[in-house]
Order: C-alpha cells, then sequence, then structure tokens
C-alpha cells in the first residue's frame, strides 16, 4: 500500500509497471476527472493492485478522453475504493511506513482481513521484474508526436542505437528517446549482456520498475559487465539502483518511499533545483559508495541520494523520472546528457 | 546567505485604498513582505495611502509614510529616507505603475535607488500587450490574434480583419477598467472609444474572442538562480470572458490531463524568464480551447496578486514573503518551508483537498449598474472555502458568501420564470448567472443544454447535478425518513444543517442534536502543502466530514476572533485590521488565539497571525462545531465578536445561548444599542437628546411613524451595516414606495425611523470602556459633508475644526455616559449630529468601527489593541490610558469611490454607503491634511484654470464665500444661469453655460474640452436630476473633482490654498508619535 501526492496523471500511474504489485492511493482527492486516453498509457497494461480514491468523477470531461476511469479499471480487471479518508491513510503510511494491504467489500471481518494482508509476500527481496518486462526484443516504434509533446533541447547529431534493459519500462522512456532521436531496441531484464553488447550499440539503458533491486542479481552482473565494457550508460529508478549495486553500493528500503510530482532535487555541480517525477521505495546507500562513484543529485526533502556518475567510465543514472508522465519536465535534460555521452565516443 | 549585500535599506509601496480589483490582499500580502525584511535584518519604508491596513502599523515597518501614491510624495520620502531598493510588486498594479512612472521621471535615478523584484522593462512588458504577445511568440507561446490601435479607424480596421466578437482592453488601466466585449460594430465603437479614453497612452489592444474557453492560472515564482516552482494552478469556472476576479475559481486545475497541465507548466517557465521576472512572484493566465486543447496565453502579471494571495491561503505557501527574501537575493532552496519545516520552499506544493473561491458582488448598492461580468472586475470581495471534495468546497463557499435567502442554490422555487428568461440567464454571465444554473437543474435541463448555453465545463456541471440531485433526495424522503446514510452523504458534500433542515421541513437544530447522537460530526484537516506527506507545525485547518481529526486542540485557555467574511461595501478591511489587532493583543497576554474567516485577501487569515486557524464558513454551524472541537481537550473557549462587523455579531446572541462565553460588551448591550425602543428609553432616562424616532413593521405604521415625526425622515432596517438600504424621505408616497422594497429586504427586522437632521454637522466618536466603568475617547471626528451622507462616504477630520468647545464637551460627556450604561468593555463607535446648537444622539453601537484604524493611527495609539486588553479583564488605568486620546497635526479620512466601474450610475453620495476603501492625510494644518486625503483618494485639486458651480437654490447664499474665494484664488468662473445670475447680484463676475438640455456647447461639452478643472455640483432636485448626473459622470471620466456638497466645497478650496501656501511636505508616523515604533 503506496500513496502517489501528483495532482495529475493518475493514467500514468496506473499504468507505470514499477507499480506492479502495489495497491496506490492518490493524495488529490478528485480522481478520474479528465477520463482515460490511449496516448497516455505507460505500459501495456494497468500494473498496479489496486486503486483507492476519496472521490472517482462520474464522467469523463477532456477533448482527448476516450472513456471514464471507472470503466476503464472495470475492463482491465483492477479493484479500486472510492470514499475513503485517503488523508488518514497517507498520515498512517507515513507515520507507520508503507504496509501489505487488502481491499475488500460487503460483510468482512477485519481481524481476518489483516491476516491475509499479513501472509502477503513483502516487498523486501521480491523480484517483480520477471513480471512486467518483455518477454523478447523489440525495436520500438514511436507513434506520430503531438502539440502536447515536450520539443527536446536536441536531437541526436546522428541516429543512435540505444540497447534498453526492460525491467519494466515506462513507454515514456521510449518516447523521449526517440524525441532525441534515438532508435531503441528493448530487450527482456534476462538477456545477457553480451548478447545486447554485440549489437554494438550507442549507449545502453537501464530502466524503471518494480521490486528490491537487491533481489535481481542477474540484472546486477548484466550490468557490472555493461559498465565494464564502457559502452555509455545510463540508468533511471530501479535502473539507478541496480547500477548502483553493480558498482559495489547497497541498497535499503525507505519508510515510506517517495511517489510524486514535486520533490526537489539539486544538482550539485550546477546547483539548479530540478522538481521532479518520483516513485520508488528502495533508495542507494550514501555510506556504501565506492571510490570513483560521485554523487549528481540530492533530494532537498530527504538528502537521499537521487542520481550518480561514474568518475572514469561513461555511467551515470537517477533516482527519478527524467521522462516525468506524470511530472514535470525539468529534466528533460539528461537525455540530450546521454546524447553526449553517445557522441563522444 | 542572501547574495546581495548591497542593501540596507528598502522602501515598500502599498496599494492605496481599496478598490475594486485591489482590496486586502496587498495588505496581507505587504505586511508579510515588509515582516520578511525586516526578519534579514533590512530596514523598511513604507508609503501607503491606506490607514486601515496591518502594513501600516508603526510596528509593521521602521518609517511608515501615510501619504498619497504619488510621484511627489513618494521623492519626497526617498529624499528624506534614501533608501537603497524598492521594491515595487507587493503593492499591485499601483505600485507598479508608481514605480514606472519613478523610474521615467528619473528620480530613482537621482537619488540613486535600484528596482528589486521586477525591472521596468519586465513591468513594460508584462503591461504592454503588443509587446507581450510578440514575447510570447518569440517563445513559441500561442496568442489570440490581436491588434493594437491608438484611434478609433484603426480600430475599425483590425475589427474588420479579425472578426466579431471581440475584446477590447486598454493599456494600463487597473483591472481592466474600460474594456470590454463588443458582439457588434456599434457597442465596438463605444467600447473603443472609452477604452481610448481612459488608457493613459490612449491605446487599446482589439483581440480574436476566445470567449467560452476553459480559463486557467498558474502562480509562478522564479529565483535569482533561475529555479522555477509552481505553486498553484486554478482553474475558473466561469470560463472566458469573465474576469478572474468576478469568477468562481477552483484549485488545483480539475480538468486538465497530466500532459496539458505540464505544457501549461513548460510554458509559465518560459514567460517568466522571458518578461524577466528575475526574482518573485507572477500571476500568468491561459485559455484553452475545450474542443481541440489549443492553449493560448492570456497575460501576465509580474506581481504578487489577488490570485497569489488567493493561492497562498489554499496552499498554505506564504508567496508574497518568499518573493520579498527573493529579491535579496536568496534562492528558493535557501529558505525553510514554514509548514514542514525540514523541507525548502523550492518544490510545489501539492494539496489533497479542493478549494473554490466565490466573488461577492454590491450591486444591490448600484441599482444602475449593468450586472453582467464581463473582462473588467465588478466584485468587491470573495470567500474562499475548502473541503475534501469539490461540491463540499463549492457549497462552503456560497454559505461564506453570507447571501441569506438569496444565497440559496438548492430549493430557490421555480416562481414564473419562463424558459427565455432562464435562458438568458445563463447565457449572460451576471452575478446571478450560478443560481439559475441551480434552476436550470431543479427543472430538468440537460447538461449539454446549460453547457451550451454557459460553456462551464461539463464535470463542473455533472457536479451540481450531483448536489441538485442530493437536495431532491432529502425533499423526498422528508425528516422523519431521512437515514443516517443520506444524511451522511448531503453533510460529506457540503449541504449546510440549515439546507438540509429546509429541505427535508425539520428543525435546525434537532438536525444538528441528531447528528452529535449518532457521531456525523466535522473533523479538521491541516493544510500543510504536502499532502501529509510530511508533518505539519502549523495548525491552519478546515472542516470536513470524514474520520480522522487533526485539530490537536490544547487545554490552554483560548480566545476564538470570529473575522468579518468577505468584503463588501460597509464591512472590509477595517474590521479585519480590528480582528488581527486582537489577536496580537490577546497572543501577547498569554491566551491561545483562534482565528475563524474565509475570507482569503485578508491578513486575519495568515496562519502567522494567530495560533491556530480555521479556514471556515462564519455561521453558527460551523462556529459552533470550532468552539466544540477545541472544548473537547478542556481548554475554555472564549469568543470575541466585536471586531468582525455585522458578521459575528450576528452570531452573538446564538453563540451566547449555546453556552458561549462572550467577551467584551455583552450581546444583551449590543442588542440594547441596535433595538431602538430599549435604546430612546435609555437616552430618555440618561437626558441625552436623541432626534425623534420610531419603529415600523408595516408601511400604514411607517406613515403614521413619520407624520407624528414629521418629514424629512431616514428609514433603515435594522442590523445593517454600509447604510444598506437606508434612504432619507421627504413625502408619503416615496415613504411607501420604500416600505415595499425595505420591508422585503429585512422581514425578521423592523424598519426604524428617524427624524433627518437637514444640514446638521455629524461627528464620530470612537471611545474605550472598560468594565470598571473607566472610559477613554480615542478621537472625536468631524465630518466634512453634513449629515445624511453616509458616515463611511464622508470624509471626517480629527481633531474636530469647526466644533465650539462647548459642543466637545457636551459630545465627551454624552459618550461616557452612554459607556458607562451600556456596560461597554472593549469599543464603542457613537454617531452624533449638531443642529441649531443642539447635540443629537443618532446611533451607538458597541462594537469596532470603520473609523478605529485611521484613529489609531492619527492618535499613535492601537485601539483596538488595547480594547481587546480590556474585554479580558484589564482596566484603562493599568494600561496607563487615563486620559482622552489627543492627536498632534490634522488627519483627514476621504473616501474612495467604485463609480468608474459602473458606467450610468450616480455619484451623488446619500445614506447608502457607496465607498469601497478610504485613505488619510495628515499635516499640520486642515487644509493640507485635506488636500493629501484628496490626493491620496485619487482626486487632483487643480490650482488654478475655470470652477464650475452649479447648486440648487437652498445652497446658493453658501455658496457665495466659496465662489469669492476661488476667484481670489485666480480661478475663472463659470455657472448655469441661476446660479450665476446670484453670483453676479454678489457681485462675484461668472461666465454662463448651458445645461446639458439648454443648448451648445453645453457643461458636458466644457469639460470634454478639457476647459473645467473643478465642478462644484450640489443636487438641483429630481427635474434635473438626468442633468447632474451627466455632469457629474463626465467629470468622473475627465478625472475632473466633482464635489457634490458645499461643505465639501469649502474644505476643497482651503486644501487649495494650503498647497498654494505651504506646498505639501512628508512626514512618518514615527515623527508624529514619538512614543510608537
Amino acid at each position: 500500500m503506496v500513496f502517489n501526492t501528483s495532482m495529475t496523471g493518475y493514467q500514468e500511474v496506473l499504468t507505470d509497471p514499477s507499480y506492479a504489485g502495489q495497491i496506490v492511493t492518490m493524495t488529490a482527492p478528485e480522481v478520474g476527472n479528465y477520463g482515460v486516453t490511449t496516448a497516455d498509457v505507460e505500459s501495456r497494461d494497468v500494473q498496479v493492485a489496486g486503486f483507492v480514491v476519496r472521490e472517482q468523477s462520474p464522467i469523463a470531461s477532456n477533448w482527448r478522453a476516450e472513456g471514464t476511469l471507472r470503466d476503464y479499471l472495470v475492463s482491465h480487471n483492477v479493484v479500486a475504493i472510492a470514499g475513503i479518508d485517503t488523508r488518514a491513510l497517507v498520515r498512517m503510511l507515513r507515520s507507520s511506513g508503507v504496509m501489505r494491504g487488502v481491499i475488500a467489500t460487503g460483510r468482512v471481518d477485519p481481524e481476518e482481513l489483516v491476516d491475509k494482508a499479513r501472509k502477503l509476500p513483502r516487498m523486501e527481496g521480491a523480484d517483480l521484474v520477471q513480471t512486467v518486462s518483455c518477454l523478447e526484443p523489440f525495436d520500438y516504434v514511436p507513434p506520430e508526436g503531438d502539440a502536447l509533446t515536450l520539443a527536446p533541447s536536441r536531437r541526436g547529431k546522428r541516429r543512435l542505437k540505444v540497447a534498453a534493459y526492460d525491467l519494466g519500462m515506462k513507454y515514456n522512456i521510449l518516447r523521449r528517446f526517440a524525441a532525441h532521436g534515438c532508435d531503441v531496441t528493448v530487450y527482456p531484464a534476462k538477456t545477457p549482456a553480451a548478447e545486447l553488447l554485440a549489437t554494438k550499440p550507442d549507449g545502453v539503458f537501464f530502466s524503471n520498475g518494480p521490486g528490491d533491486p537487491a533481489a535481481l542479481d542477474y540484472v546486477i552482473a548484466n550490468a557490472r559487465e555493461v559498465i565494464e565494457s564502457d559502452v555509455p550508460t545510463f540508468g533511471i529508478c530501479l535502473g539507478h539502483q541496480v547500477l548502483g549495486l553493480a558498482l559495489g553500493a547497497r541498497t535499503f528500503k525507505l519508510k515510506f518511499g517517495h511517489r510524486g510530482g514535486n520533490h526537489p532535487v539539486k544538482e550539485l555541480r550546477t546547483g539548479r533545483v530540478e522538481i521532479t517525477s518520483q516513485n520508488h521505495g528502495f533508495a542507494v546507500d550514501p555510506d556504501s559508495l565506492p571510490s570513483g562513484v560521485e554523487v549528481t543529485h540530492v533530494n532537498l526533502y530527504d538528502g537521499t541520494i537521487e542520481g550518480l556518475r561514474h568518475a572514469s567510465r561513461p555511467v551515470f543514472c537517477v533516482q527519478y523520472h527524467p521522462e516525468a508522465a506524470p511530472g514535470p519536465h525539468d529534466a528533460d535534460y539528461l537525455f540530450a546528457q546521454f546524447l553526449d555521452a553517445m557522441e563522444a565516443r | 546567505m542572501p547574495k546581495r549585500t548591497d542593501l540596507k535599506r528598502i522602501l515598500v509601496i502599498g496599494s492605496g485604498p481599496i478598490v475594486i480589483g485591489q482590496a486586502c490582499e496587498f495588505d496581507y500580502s505587504g505586511t508579510q513582505a515588509c515582516k520578511a525584511l525586516r526578519s534579514e535584518g533590512l530596514e523598511v519604508i513604507l508609503v501607503n495611502s491606506n490607514p486601515a491596513t496591518i502594513m501600516t502599523d508603526p510596528e509593521t515597518a521602521d518609517r511608515t509614510y501615510i501619504e498619497p501614491l504619488t510621484v511627489s510624495a513618494v521623492e519626497q520620502i526617498i529624499e528624506r529616507e534614501r533608501p537603497d531598493a524598492l521594491l515595487p510588486t507587493v503593492g499591485g498594479q499601483t505600485a507598479l505603475n508608481l514605480a514606472v512612472d519613478l523610474a521615467e521621471q528619473g528620480v530613482l535615478d537621482k537619488y540613486g535607488v535600484k528596482l528589486i523584484g521586477a525591472s521596468v522593462e519586465a513591468i513594460r512588458l508584462a503591461e504592454d500587450r503588443l509587446q507581450f504577445k510578440d514575447a510570447m511568440r518569440s517563445i513559441g507561446v500561442d496568442v489570440p490574434e490581436s491588434s493594437v490601435v491608438k484611434s478609433l479607424p484603426e480600430a475599425l480596421e483590425a475589427a474588420a480583419r479579425i472578426g466579431f466578437p471581440l475584446i477590447i482592453r486598454p493599456s494600463f488601466t487597473l483591472g481592466g477598467v474600460g474594456g470590454g466585449i463588443a458582439y457588434n460594430i456599434e457597442e465596438f465603437r463605444e467600447i473603443c472609444e472609452r477604452g481610448l479614453k481612459l488608457s493613459p497612452v490612449h491605446e487599446v489592444l482589439v483581440e480574436e474572442s476566445v470567449l467560452g474557453w476553459k480559463e486557467f492560472e498558474l502562480e509562478v515564482m522564479r529565483d535569482i538562480a533561475d529555479n522555477f516552482v509552481v505553486i498553484c494552478s486554478i482553474e475558473n469556472i466561469d470560463p472566458m470572458g469573465v474576469h478572474t476576479g468576478d469568477s468562481i475559481t477552483v484549485a488545483p486545475a480539475l480538468t486538465l490531463t497530466d500532459r496539458e497541465y505540464q505544457r501549461m507548466r513548460d510554458a509559465g517557465r518560459r514567460i517568466i524568464q522571458r518578461i524577466g521576472v528575475e526574482t518573485g512572484g507572477s500571476n500568468i493566465q491561459f485559455a484553452v480551447n475545450p474542443k481541440d486543447g489549443r492553449m493560448v496565453a492570456i497575460e501576465m502579471n509580474p506581481r504578487v496578486s489577488r490570485s497569489s494571495a488567493l493561492a497562498s491561503k489554499a496552499t498554505g505557501f506564504p508567496i508574497a514573503k518568499i518573493a520579498a527574501k527573493l529579491a535579496l537575493g536568496y534562492t528558493l532552496d535557501e529558505i525553510p518551508n514554514d509548514i514542514t519545516r525540514l523541507t525548502p520552499a523550492s518544490f510545489e506544493p501539492t494539496i489533497d483537498y479542493i478549494v473554490v473561491k466565490a466573488p461577492r458582488w454590491a450591486f444591490e448598492k448600484f441599482p444602475q449598474a449593468d450586472r453582467t461580468l464581463t473582462t473588467q472586475m465588478k466584485s468587491v470581495g470573495e470567500a474562499m472555502a475548502i473541503g475534501r471534495t469539490f461540491k463540499e468546497a463549492f457549497l462552503k463557499a456560497f454559505r461564506s458568501l453570507e447571501l441569506g435567502s438569496s444565497g440559496r442554490l438548492v430549493g430557490q422555487g421555480a416562481g414564473d420564470e419562463d424558459e427565455v428568461s432562464l435562458q438568458q440567464a445563463l447565457g449572460i454571465p451576471t452575478d446571478r448567472r450560478m443560481f439559475a444554473v441551480f434552476r436550470a437543474l431543479e427543472r430538468g435541463w440537460s447538461l449539454d443544454e446549460i453547457h451550451r448555453l454557459t460553456k462551464i465545463d461539463p464535470w463542473f456541471l455533472t457536479q451540481f447535478q450531483q448536489i441538485v440531485e442530493l437536495a431532491r433526495a432529502i425533499e423526498a424522503v422528508g425528516g422523519r425518513d431521512l437515514s443516517d446514510d443520506l444524511l451522511r452523504e448531503a453533510k460529506r458534500a457540503g449541504f449546510s444543517d440549515a439546507d438540509i433542515a429546509r429541505l427535508a421541513k425539520i428543525d435546525e437544530e434537532s438536525l444538528r442534536e441528531h447528528r452529535r447522537e449518532i457521531g456525523l460530526l466535522p473533523v479538521y484537516k491541516r493544510i500543510d502543502t504536502c499532502a501529509a506527506e510530511f508533518e505539519s507545525f502549523t495548525p491552519y485547518m478546515y472542516g470536513t466530514y470524514e474520520t480522522e481529526c487533526e485539530a490537536a486542540p490544547t487545554q490552554k485557555p483560548k480566545v476564538m476572533i470570529l473575522g468579518s467574511g468577505p468584503n463588501r461595501i460597509g464591512q472590509g478591511i477595517e474590521f479585519d485590521y480590528c480582528c488581527c489587532h486582537a489577536a496580537f493583543a490577546l497572543r501577547d497576554e498569554g491566551y491561545e488565539t483562534i482565528m475563524v474567516n474565509c475570507n482569503p485577501e485578508t491578513v486575519s487569515t495568515d496562519y502567522d497571525t494567530v495560533d491556530r486557524l480555521y479556514f471556515e464558513p462564519l455561521t453558527f454551524e460551523d462556529v459552533m462545531a470550532i468552539v466544540e472541537r477545541e472544548r473537547s481537550a478542556g481548554g475554555e473557549v472564549s469568543c470575541v465578536v466585536q471586531y468582525g462587523g455585522q458578521t459575528p455579531l450576528k452570531l452573538a446572541l446564538p453563540l451566547q445561548a449555546a453556552g458561549v462565553k462572550i467577551i467584551g460588551t455583552a450581546p444583551d448591550s449590543i442588542d440594547l444599542a441596535e433595538d431602538r425602543e430599549r435604546f430612546a428609553k435609555l437616552l430618555w432616562d440618561l437626558g441625552i437628546p436623541q432626534a425623534a424616532s420610531g419603529t415600523a413593521t408595516s408601511p400604514q405604521e411607517a406613515v403614521e411613524v413619520a407624520g407624528s415625526i414629521g418629514f424629512p425622515v431616514v428609514v433603515r432596517p435594522s442590523y445593517v451595516l454600509g447604510g444598506r438600504a437606508m434612504a432619507i424621505v421627504y413625502d408619503t408616497a416615496a415613504l411607501e414606495r420604500y416600505m415595499r422594497h425595505a420591508v422585503q429586504a429585512s422581514p425578521e427586522h423592523p424598519i426604524l425611523i428617524d427624524k433627518f437632521l437637514e444640514d446638521a454637522t455629524e461627528i464620530d466618536v470612537d471611545a474605550l470602556a472598560d468594565a470598571s466603568g473607566g472610559v477613554v475617547i480615542g478621537g472625536i471626528m468631524e465630518h466634512i459633508e453634513q449629515a445624511g451622507i453616509h458616515s463611511g462616504d464622508s470624509s471626517c477630520v480629527v481633531p474636530p475644526f469647526q466644533l465650539s468647545p462647548a459642543h466637545v464637551a457636551t459630545i465627551r460627556d454624552y459618550t461616557r455616559r452612554i459607556a458607562r450604561a451600556l456596560n461597554v468593555v472593549g469599543l464603542m463607535n457613537a454617531q452624533f449630529a449638531i443642529k441649531d446648537d443642539v447635540v443629537y444622539v443618532l446611533e451607538v453601537n458597541p462594537r469596532a468601527s470603520r473609523t478605529v484604524p485611521y484613529l489609531s493611527k492619527a492618535t499613535g495609539v492601537p485601539l483596538a489593541k488595547i480594547a481587546a486588553k480590556l474585554m479580558i479583564g484589564r482596566t484603562l488605568a493599568e494600561l496607563g490610558l487615563t486620559e482622552d486620546l489627543e492627536v498632534s497635526g490634522s488627519f483627514v479620512k476621504s473616501p474612495v469611490f467604485p463609480f468608474v466601474r459602473f458606467p450610468g450610475v450616480d455619484t451623488l453620495l446619500g445614506p447608502e454607503m457607496k465607498s469601497t476603501g478610504e485613505v488619510m492625510g495628515g499635516a499640520e494644518s486642515f487644509g493640507s491634511a485635506f488636500a493629501k486625503a484628496m490626493m491620496g483618494a485619487g482626486q487632483v485639486l487643480p490650482q488654478g484654470g475655470t470652477a464650475f458651480i452649479s447648486v440648487n437654490n437652498r445652497d446658493k447664499a453658501a455658496a457665495v464665500p466659496i465662489a469669492r474665494d476661488l476667484a481670489r484664488l485666480g480661478f475663472k468662473l463659470m455657472a448655469t444661469r441661476g446660479t450665476a445670475a446670484y453670483l453676479r447680484a454678489h457681485g462675484i463676475d461668472a461666465e454662463i453655460v448651458f445645461k446639458i438640455n439648454e443648448g451648445r456647447p453645453h457643461v458636458g461639452d466644457e469639460l470634454l474640452n478639457r476647459r473645467i478643472t473643478l465642478v462644484i455640483n450640489t443636487p438641483l432636485g429630481r427635474e434635473s436630476f438626468f442633468d447632474d448626473k451627466t455632469v457629474r459622470s463626465v467629470a468622473m471620466l475627465q478625472g475632473v473633482p466633482a464635489i457634490t456638497t458645499l461643505t465639501g466645497a469649502a474644505a476643497a478650496v482651503s486644501a487649495i490654498e494650503a498647497i498654494r501656501r505651504e506646498g505639501l511636505s512628508v512626514k512618518a508616523l514615527q515623527d508624529y508619535h514619538q512614543k510608537v515604533g
């Protein structure tokens, strides 16, 4: 059971594979107002295990809407509940930490439900990547851009080939790569690094995804190989944690995680503050960083690591979501930074 | 640390008097800015002409100038004080415009004063429509098609190119004055001509209509390091075409997808960068086409605004305070968030509730005014409400407006309204349109039809429909079968007990009792900027029906101060000022202070002002629920009701009956003073003369009473403020007409009828009284205009300038005796009239009055603070006050009127209050003080030229000395035939000019030709009513002072003379009152 503080973007949240296995509540009380649209999905399915809101919209009111949120959840077989004091729920999660939960209706025995929740597997040590990663490699074909698409600060000087590990990748990462002029091939999480590297990509990418990074020994091993290849490497969220682990750092579980679109992150080199899109329950432990790994970004709320860079190898990664969706576009420059690294080779 | 170390002394410019479009939000932001700057060790020099502000309290700044906001006055202040920098962004458009003038006239350069917060270039770029559009296009932000024109032919050409409907916006006018929407060439011609005239640069923008598009606002901030945050998004329920100040608005934006919202945010960042606001906050307005999502930027204000005050209250993020710190060179991440303490200000607030703001208009004061809402703001105040759902916030906002039975949304009854008139009521936006939406829904009109007519987003209409359906369900089951589930649903949707009781036809109190039995009580949630992600340390709360309460009341003894609700004419910033002072004083005295208010513009709803803030409607139900919650931990709750005007006074008796301790003057004494018969008996017993009076509950009775008193009489409903529905009646027919109208206005209370004392001098007195019988008179204020003009609309002066010592002594004596007889503890205001050498009592109000802040500034003694201490049992002697207060110098308070907003409305004054705000002028002599007050009120008295005089027969004799003085001062005189003949007969030469209906060129032509510099025009009576009215209206639009009373004219003459003789100098409050500051 986790909470997200974004005031817009419930559809992106619902379809973000990083939420696989989690019940999500939105702190925003009115949800569903603008309906749903296929253009805004972040993966092929609704990913959350359950959805909790204060008030559901009876209609979809937006020129882009294709249907109501309610019908969408029903057709995707996702349980949701409305009318809840979600603020009380959030305060409980804030003070006691994220916990396992159950949604039930009708005549139910609270004791029994608590028992049921206790029996659910814990997030720590869980490999949820397998459940959301693609089954076969594929070349990403971007959709047509529209008036709402952010113009990239620049496009690659030549077509750049990115090999992306799909640990539960959000579509908007792919859309942003495409907007920056990259051709992306997406690989299942289990693909051996050698196989990827054999295609001679300009860069390798480790995506976001659900669960405990420490449980992903096979991804970590691949990450190590990729790092040593000196192919420019970029990671987001779970990808960042995996790269951290591959570089020799440790990760730990946050009490109630970061989920929302308003966290300030400072880029240490420039001192600039970015408002970021966040979705993670684990983080890289700053005390475990090996030498040669530099912290590039920190979270101004709690001082946690938001970005890392290798001092001598072309490897960098961020804990937050420069692809936004939902959230602000302040960190889109990181895609251009990846272009720089790839073009520098 | 701030990057800038070159700044030691900062000049802050306030926004001047309260006018439509600039209200107490700028006292809130200015006060915050002053406090923030001083907390950084800077010295603050403040200038503002409005005494009824917390910012002009001598404690708020190091040097406080209550002076006219003119280049010459501010230049003198700069010369004396030598500030390093000027912060022009917290005083509205007034301060920005003044800063530009100071820069353009070389004053800032001459004294080496830097502008901080916004540069002249940024101000110009944001304000100049054409430059703004070019700037937007240069950064890829779409704008409506348009053309800037400087003449009518150019305007017509643009109209032909773009096509109707068209929006016309004059450049550089406040709140869009003079703008409008034209659907045809005739309207277009008229609005353009007016706009070209009103624009100081004679320029208007003719623009593609985006009427009916969705309207959004972003409140954004930027720091010196180019960090950018959005504090709040706001969606206007009324689509484009209605000024945002007149729109019902909601935060956050509710109908944008994340991709649309982020596109808007990206545009916001580019806009603030391009306009060049290096540090501070800005408001940016966008329109979005609901059909295809096309987004255009409409305008940008490079300063704090009404919307930023709303955003601050809506999110808990204090924009003005942070903006002031950013101006010193801090970056957002260097400033802590007050509410969470542990996190920085460099973030974007996220809110887990819905905020709705609803405007309040004053059309009842201006019956001839056009109620259509356009791009020119017409509302005088607003209420904000917070709920967990839109429905709850919306219904709470509407009950916060205190509109009585006319504020009912559900169950208005069909009446005899036909289909066509309902269609019209929906199609043309007015102050009453939302009520029409609910009538249409109750009649079962389809959402599509209502949307087609109103263009209100279907999402909101669906919410309204849910409200209507709930109401219908309650009505259908009735009180006996009202299930707890339905009751709970209704309460969670924001229905008040009064609504439910009315719909279910049950008694409100027993409904409330039932709710208590089943535990259906409101809880209080905190406003914390972060949707509970972090702990909050500021008890800033709103009520809602949920499971968990976060109020966490303490066991301390507490005093609850009830605020004054939305601003309206007659109940404005003065009362908020008093409420804040009560809070400051009681906090000093060791009480926990609690504020309840629903006006987002105010200082009282700043979470810094009190220990605990409840942003709630001021109804009995809402207030009592807070009392019960606060009591629950054991701390006793006392209540202050005498500071917030009529709003809390109306609650005094019910609260007392419910067992709430009311401190200060007992509610029964307040009632005694309001109750005509009881009060008349009291005065009789005291042997104090009162104008003959009586009360009536029917027209027949009124005629009888008036007959026995003798015409003329003053008639009014009891329990009103600001002279609502008050009139002077000269004959029986007029009285009967009035009774039919007024009894409707207030059925529960009788009509008061007083003998009208014609040509009497009127006096206001504010006094302090303690429980031991001590009384100190704060000041005796003599009105410039004679009795019959509402005291709020009359200029007044302290000390009195024409009263005899004997009358002053009598007034003091009466005031003391009445205060003791009423057992006043706290403040008391009394109004007297002197006619034929007799002092009469007009009325007494044992509560804070409109003049308290002005008098506090004039005397240097904070009357409201002292009175609050008296209420908790202190005595005047203990507080060191034994003598009546004195002032050094002369202080004039002058009202400011909204007539320019209401073309066609007569500017004539009467017993019904029409002013929105006031200014103060202080000087050594009365003449100079009056001149400054006039200047502050925007009336520049001419130093020469031609004075036009036209007075009624009764006034002719008194006009002679005024005309003679004007002639002596070198004015040429012009008069209508009758007046001119009379003046000539007394040896004064005056050029004869035609009245408007006599031929041409008439006086209107002479005004338009700018031959006349001063108008003195007393009303000539019914037959020439329209003639007078036209003269006054034309004068107003030409900016020529038009004086409608002879006492006012005499004062103006002495002011003109004083300026000649002494010039005008400036003086800080701290210098007037050495002991303060």
